[in-house]
């Protein structure tokens, strides 16, 4: 894969693929992060493209303080965050909402009703391209601001550091929207599998 | 505050409980946890397959989420970034 530096370089000198290659990395990533914003996908797709717009136009200004990547995904939340009309951020994330249902635990917080087993399964099903398309939808299904963590630090690998500049969060409150993210897709591959046998 | 319950209770030094443990996953893959806190979640997982079993579970489904690949730009997208592009391009002469 090119350096950044290397494809801003090639980006401003009219290189076509090079475009096209960065927008087909990034541009579902981008869509799936704009759709938490705004109200519906038509609106998200606007805001992605008018990113696009802005990366070209701003190029000159890139100075590669952070990854293009980032850049690239912090105009679109700004954009996203702009265009949207959720709630500016209310929720407040020290609302507690535990990993497992309290149900499942006996007096003493042991396991009363433990984890079942399904890595396996899911291992068997991933090989088969069955189950992509289940995780897609369980994600798009996570409470915003939640999903907008999972997406940014498991789908596309960014490090916590890239998330909390991406989405303007401290540390510590994108570890709490990764943990019940994460917590939440994992109590659904176990329902997943507990229904499938 | 269920969630600061637990760490206090982590920091206090007793035994953690599983629904406690189950809270403190994420923060022990994170590398967050006190020095302490990280020996008391791994001595409660020595002892607990069920807490084991959960841990292995978060990872996988980090794991399989980080597998998801990009759907490719239908053909047509492709053309219109194409065109997006060269509009910007245009407008820079």
């Amino acid at each position: 894969m090119d350096s950044d530096a290397e494809l801003v370089h090639r980006l401003r000198s009219g290189d076509e693929h090079a475009f096209t290659g960065l927008v087909e990395r990034y541009h579902q990533p981008m869509l799936a992060l704009a759709a938490s914003f705004v109200p519906n996908l038509a609106v998200a797709e606007e805001v992605v493209q008018d990113t696009w717009l802005a990366v070209l136009r701003g190029l000159d200004g890139f100075e590669g303080r952070s990854s293009l990547k980032t850049w690239v995904f912090r105009i679109l939340v700004n954009r996203a965050r702009t265009t949207g009309t959720r709630e500016q951020r209310s929720v407040p994330v020290a609302d507690p909402e535990p990993a497992v249902d309290p149900a499942r635990f006996d007096g003493a917080g042991g396991w009363a009703d433990p984890p079942e087993h399904w890595i396996e399964a899911a291992e068997g099903r991933v090989e088969a391209g069955k189950l992509a398309h289940r995780v897609r939808a369980w994600i798009d299904e996570l409470p915003a601001r939640q999903r907008e963590v999972v997406l940014l630090r498991d789908v596309e690998g960014m490090s916590s550091e890239e998330v909390c500049t991406v989405l303007s969060l401290t540390e510590g409150n994108q570890r709490v929207l990764l943990h019940r993210g994460r917590s939440r897709l994992r109590q659904l591959f176990e329902d997943e599998f507990r229904e499938a046998r | 505050m269920r969630i600061f319950a637990f760490r206090s209770v982590l920091h206090h030094g007793r035994d953690v409980a599983c629904q406690q443990a189950v809270e403190l996953v994420t923060d022990y893959l994170e590398g967050t946890l006190s020095r302490a806190a990280r020996r008391r979640f791994e001595a409660h997982l020595s002892g607990c397959p069920h807490c084991t079993e959960y841990l292995a579970q978060m990872r996988e489904t980090i794991k399989l989420t980080g597998q998801l690949a990009p759907e490719d730009l239908t053909p047509q997208m492709r053309a219109e970034f194409t065109d997006l592009y060269r509009r910007w391009r245009s407008e820079q002469q």
